[in-house]
């Protein structure tokens, strides 16, 4: 069954790169959604790690490295090139020399160093301080111990070195729309949230707070011959129905779609063959609290994962819109096991289990959940028949979205069901596994495993990139085995795009966030977009 | 009168003081923290270091009374604090926003009033009619829509069928993006102003001055003007400013829908993300402006009819 479903994500991967077919055609206007809410909290984007502002972030700013969709990989992106030392921990940049920023300020390693210090800064409190942490003297500079981070060394106006604390792939953390590149000669920081400027293919134009961003092309972007759009509108649309109309009236040119739309459209003959479709980075799951005496048994969380029907609901409730979960790292993640099968369906051996684990009567508790429809409260409410035949009485426990942030990073939970970032870096993914990182951090369901750990470090340590997702697929399927949560899917993120679009691609880590310098718009479109 | 206004004016005080102390008992005691709400949508893991710095930073690990003390201190000064999200002033944000949000209560107002009072008018003129049975059931029918389903019927017909005016947005800020969202929104207001309109009209027909001035040979016309509508004005104007009042309020649920960007949706957004700064000043905000239509229509309403200055 995975297989199949691998070779599917796969196969809708080579569609929508297929769309990157010559003839490519300069001008017009793509008309893009930001389906995350209904306003862009800042335009600056370093302090903001929403989704909502990725968006504004792929058109106008540019990171040291970039995620590339189609070899499913972060790439070096303001630098032509990098020389690494032998222990993997010194990274000498050979900075592009023909980026120019918006305001006519050519990039030099001033600037990464002023960037990477305002986010380390601990004065301002940013979100792209932990990802700025893997540079060595960054947890000083963050706690306030030192006056420059010491990792970082100016060669050159071109060339740049970074130490990191370890052997690690930078361009995880450093291609994150947290920590983009700013011009260091803008004399007042806090224009950023209003008149941004950065180094990407298309300039600020105007924000109307609520409604939309427009942004123009920039002339002197440095990859020749892009962008081919001449404007792009990031408008606002936080309601699924309200943008199905959008869509439908030609108005926008992508939307998101969520399960019920899903299902409508692969039945309608204009719409089913432009949907882009591809295995996110995110694993459902409810997570259990060892605290909570049942939970401590190993086998009562097997049983748990062997008494829930998943294909069922996720057919049913999620309209086969995620793939059922074989373990923690998802389809797109390269130390997935293709080979590794979810835990069957089977009541009779769940129950097994709970005898021997001394809970043949069964017990209760209560799972903290959102109402989110793909991974809160309906879910729960589906699990609950497939429980109580096993003996065991589930209540679900509804609140809000961020009280649920709230309850499980506090360890206020007996389960909890979350959508979690499962990838695409499949060390960071299993650090929330690994006992020495905290409950608050990301190790919810306070997992500890000597067997895991040992794999972890040594993965660690491993700079080959092929023993290492061995190493990491090794330790993955012992948390599968230590079932710490039940599996319930990965997600299947579907995005809808009207026929004159081209260059999307199948982004595993957010379909939303799109590429704009690569996408171009044909003849076909209506004549105010061309 | 003077006296009644100043009486009325400073009423508004002890009104405002109360909801404030409301909105920040209720947000204090909600769970979930701005903090919490960056990792809500699980897509980062979550960062204890930066929880408790912006914590920190924006004061909630101190006690409650002295965060108390500092609310009410700035609330004191007219400063409403900055938004944890934008780390703006929330005046500034509410400022960026409550140009569209006045925008679309006048532009449904003027809706409801232009379309709503006439029907109710001429509904009452001819009781029994097909057009008073029309317009009383079309009144019922406006009533009980939903607005967010209503919205969805009006982009789906207009929008979508009839191909006439976009669905959403703001765009340049032209009529066209205003009219689906402002008919939507007065919906409401038009169906209540045409019911109350047709009781306050009747009322004044069969009240005993009408059938004097009857007797006393006036026109039908004349009548109507002098008596009817004069004296169903105070009715109107009180219904048109409780509406009005009330319509940024409403106008949440549409803004949400319509991706109009005006207070509704920025608040909206920030309790969904705890942003409690923009929260408590939006709605402060929002009552303050149904204080102030209250008022101002208390005071049209005495000067309609003197004897309210006495109650």
């Amino acid at each position: 069954m995975l297989k199949r479903l691998t070779l599917a994500a796969m196969l809708s991967l080579g569609v929508a790169t297929g769309a990157l077919a010559a003839g490519e055609r300069h001008g017009g206007t793509l008309v893009f959604t930001a389906p995350y809410g209904s306003s862009f909290a800042t335009l600056d984007v370093q302090a903001s790690p929403n989704t909502q502002e990725e968006f504004i972030t792929q058109a106008i700013h540019r990171a040291l490295y970039s995620w590339d969709s189609n070899q499913n990989k972060p790439v070096l992106e303001l630098a032509s090139s990098e020389d690494v030392s032998a222990d993997g921990t010194v990274h000498t940049y050979h900075l592009r020399d023909n980026a120019v920023f918006h305001n006519g300020k050519p990039l030099t390693a001033d600037d990464i160093i002023y960037s990477y210090k305002r986010i380390a800064n601990p004065k301002n409190a940013f979100p792209g301080a932990s990802y700025i942490a893997v540079i060595k003297g960054a947890e000083e500079f963050i706690a306030g111990k030192a006056e420059e981070i010491s990792g970082l060394k100016k060669i050159d106006d071109h060339t740049l070195e970074i130490t990191y604390t370890g052997p690690i792939n930078p361009g995880f953390p450093l291609m994150q729309n947290t920590t983009v590149i700013y011009p260091s000669n803008v004399e007042d920081e806090s224009s950023f949230a209003k008149t941004p400027v950065g180094l990407g293919a298309f300039v600020f134009k105007e924000h109307v707070p609520g409604s939309q961003v427009v942004v123009e092309k920039f002339d002197k972007y440095y990859e020749e011959g892009k962008p081919y759009l001449d404007r792009i509108n990031i408008v606002l649309m936080a309601e699924d129905a309200a943008r199905d109309v959008a869509f439908r009236n030609k108005e926008i040119d992508v939307s998101i779609l969520g399960p019920t739309q899903y299902q409508a459209y692969q039945g309608e003959d204009a719409l089913k063959d432009h949907l882009l479709e591809v295995a996110e980075v995110y694993t459902r799951n409810i997570g259990f609290n060892p605290a909570f005496e049942p939970f401590k048994d190993k086998r009562v969380r097997q049983a748990i994962n062997h008494a829930i029907n998943a294909p069922l609901i996720i057919e049913r409730l999620v309209k086969n819109k995620a793939y059922p979960a074989a373990g923690w790292l998802p389809i797109s993640s390269p130390a997935f096991d293709k080979d590794k099968v979810p835990y069957a369906f089977d009541p009779e051996k769940a129950k097994a289990l709970l005898a021997e684990a001394g809970y043949a009567d069964g017990f209760e508790f209560e799972v903290t959940a959102s109402p989110n429809e793909s991974w809160g409260v309906p879910i729960v409410e589906a699990i609950l028949p497939m429980l109580k035949k096993v003996g065991i009485t589930v209540k679900p426990k509804p609140v809000e979205s961020s009280a649920l942030g709230d309850a499980v990073t506090s360890n206020n939970f007996q389960a909890f069901i979350w959508s979690n970032l499962s990838g695409p870096d499949p060390l960071n993914a299993l650090r929330c596994y690994y006992s020495k990182t905290a409950q608050s951090a990301c190790n919810y369901a306070s997992y500890a495993s000597p067997d895991f750990d040992k794999l972890y470090e040594a993965a660690q340590q491993e700079r080959d990139p092929a023993k290492q997702n061995d190493l990491l697929r090794q330790a993955n399927n012992i948390v599968q085995d230590d079932a710490p949560v039940w599996f319930f899917n990965y997600n299947k993120a579907v995005m809808a795009y009207q026929p004159w679009i081209h260059g999307l691609v199948p982004n595993a880590t957010e379909l939303a966030v799109q590429p704009y310098d690569e996408i171009w718009i044909d003849e076909t479109a209506p004549d105010a977009r061309k | 009168m003077l006296r009644f206004t100043l009486r009325r004016v400073l009423q508004v005080v002890p009104t405002i003081v109360v909801v404030a102390l409301l909105i920040f008992v209720i947000f204090s005691v909600v769970p979930g923290t701005f903090a919490a709400s960056l990792f809500a949508d699980g897509k980062r893991a979550a960062d204890p270091q930066m929880i408790a710095r912006l914590n920190e930073e924006f004061g909630l690990n101190k006690p409650l009374m002295e965060r108390f003390v500092t609310y009410v201190t700035d609330l004191a000064r007219f400063d409403l604090g900055t938004s944890f999200r934008t780390r703006q002033p929330v005046v500034d944000l509410i400022n960026d926003r409550m140009g569209a949000s006045l925008q679309l209560a006048v532009a449904a107002m003027v809706f409801a009033i232009v379309v709503g009072v006439p029907l109710g008018f001429l509904a009452a003129l001819r009781p029994g009619s097909i057009l008073d049975t029309v317009t009383m059931i079309g009144a019922v029918s406006g009533l009980s829509m939903p607005q967010f389903w209503l919205g969805l019927l009006m982009m789906y017909l207009f929008a979508l069928q009839l191909n006439w005016l976009p669905s959403f947005g703001y765009g340049d800020g032209s009529l066209q993006n205003l009219i689906l969202p402002a008919v939507t929104l007065g919906v409401t207001p038009l169906a209540l102003l045409a019911r109350t309109t047709r009781a306050g009209v009747l009322d004044v027909l069969n009240a005993d001055f009408i059938r004097t001035a009857h007797s006393k040979g006036m026109s039908e016309a004349k009548v109507v003007r002098w008596h009817v509508a004069r004296n169903a004005l105070v009715l109107i104007v009180t219904t048109v400013g409780l509406q009005f009042g009330s319509l940024i309020g409403q106008a949440v649920v549409i803004e949400k829908l319509f991706a109009w960007p005006g207070i509704g949706s920025l608040l909206v957004d920030s309790v969904a993300i705890r942003d409690i700064p923009v929260v408590q000043g939006t709605i402060l905000v929002i009552v303050l402006w149904f204080l102030i239509i209250n008022t101002a229509v208390d005071l049209v309403y005495a000067a309609i009819d003197p004897r309210i200055k006495q109650g």
